[in-house]
């Protein structure tokens, strides 16, 4: 196995632990939890292709991991800030009492 | 692939495995940022120093404690009567398993084509990432600061407490 290939298969168990997270649990945080190791997994396979790519001096990969890091911390704040609103109004974090779109 | 890859990469496997696994909130935030170490360690494995850097900034500095954070203000740490996982969980597992082994099975059978291995480090100092990031890509940046600010005004919007509602 290559190192590339290494890389990107931990990247790719990464992102099936975090989308089962995400999946799975019934807490929104830990569903936040699941989708930032997912956008993780993402950012490793670019800078690995980056690493491992023909023209690393161009810098594609790196750019598009470091505002993939940016677009990413925007996401969880306003994710995170969503998940208190929604605790504030129903008391509660669990997903799975969350069944309707008005009120 | 070396011990030191194949160690990095055991802890950060672990670290998300735990933090999507454990009951506690506040210990899955804690696994959390053990992963965000690994992915930084990864990063600088790479010689992506300056990713492997903001990755410790932004992730392991602001969004882990904005986990926190989150799961201290909606009591998130108590752990429900009725279980941790949701009650269709057999079906979110399935679908994440598939999606692995469609991912694995892409990345093993496309190994031939991948490049190859014995590339030296590419020389990239942070000058000319802050070159690349000024020159070429000086309109992504600008639309990311825009986006960062919309963001923060966004959240402290969605969060802030409505006049009307009762306590």
């Amino acid at each position: 196995m290559t190192p590339l290939a290494g890389y990107l298969m931990v990247a790719a168990m990464l992102f099936a632990i975090g989308l089962a997270g995400a999946l799975t649990r019934r807490n929104a945080i830990l569903v936040l939890i699941g989708i930032e190791l997912m956008l993780n997994a993402a950012n490793l396979n670019l800078i690995a292709f980056w690493r491992y790519g023909p023209h690393p001096e161009a810098l594609t990969g790196m750019m598009f991991a470091i505002f993939s890091i940016a677009v990413a911390a925007a996401e969880a704040a306003v994710g995170l800030g969503l998940v208190i609103h929604i605790h504030r109004h129903a008391h509660s974090t669990d997903l799975d009492a969350m069944n309707r779109m008005k009120g | 692939m070396t011990f030191i890859f194949y160690l990095i990469s055991a802890v950060t496997l672990a670290g998300g495995l735990l933090a999507v696994l454990l009951k506690n909130t506040v210990h899955c935030a804690l696994a959390l940022t053990v992963a965000f170490a690994g992915l930084a360690l990864l990063f600088l494995k790479l010689d992506a120093q300056f990713a492997g850097f903001a990755q410790i900034l932004v992730y392991i500095g602001a969004v882990a404690i904005l986990v926190v954070f989150a799961i201290l203000l909606t009591k998130g740490s108590e752990t429900p009567k009725d279980g941790v996982y949701s009650k269709n969980w057999p079906v979110g597992l399935v679908i994440a398993a598939g999606v692995f082994a469609t991912l694995g099975w892409a990345v093993m059978a496309s190994v031939k084509a991948l490049p190859n291995q014995n590339v030296a480090a590419p020389a990239v100092s942070v000058l000319d990432i802050g070159n690349a990031l000024m020159g070429r890509y000086v309109l992504p940046l600008e639309i990311v600061a825009l986006l960062l600010t919309a963001a923060l005004v966004g959240a402290v919007i969605v969060a802030m407490h409505e006049k009307e509602e009762v306590k």
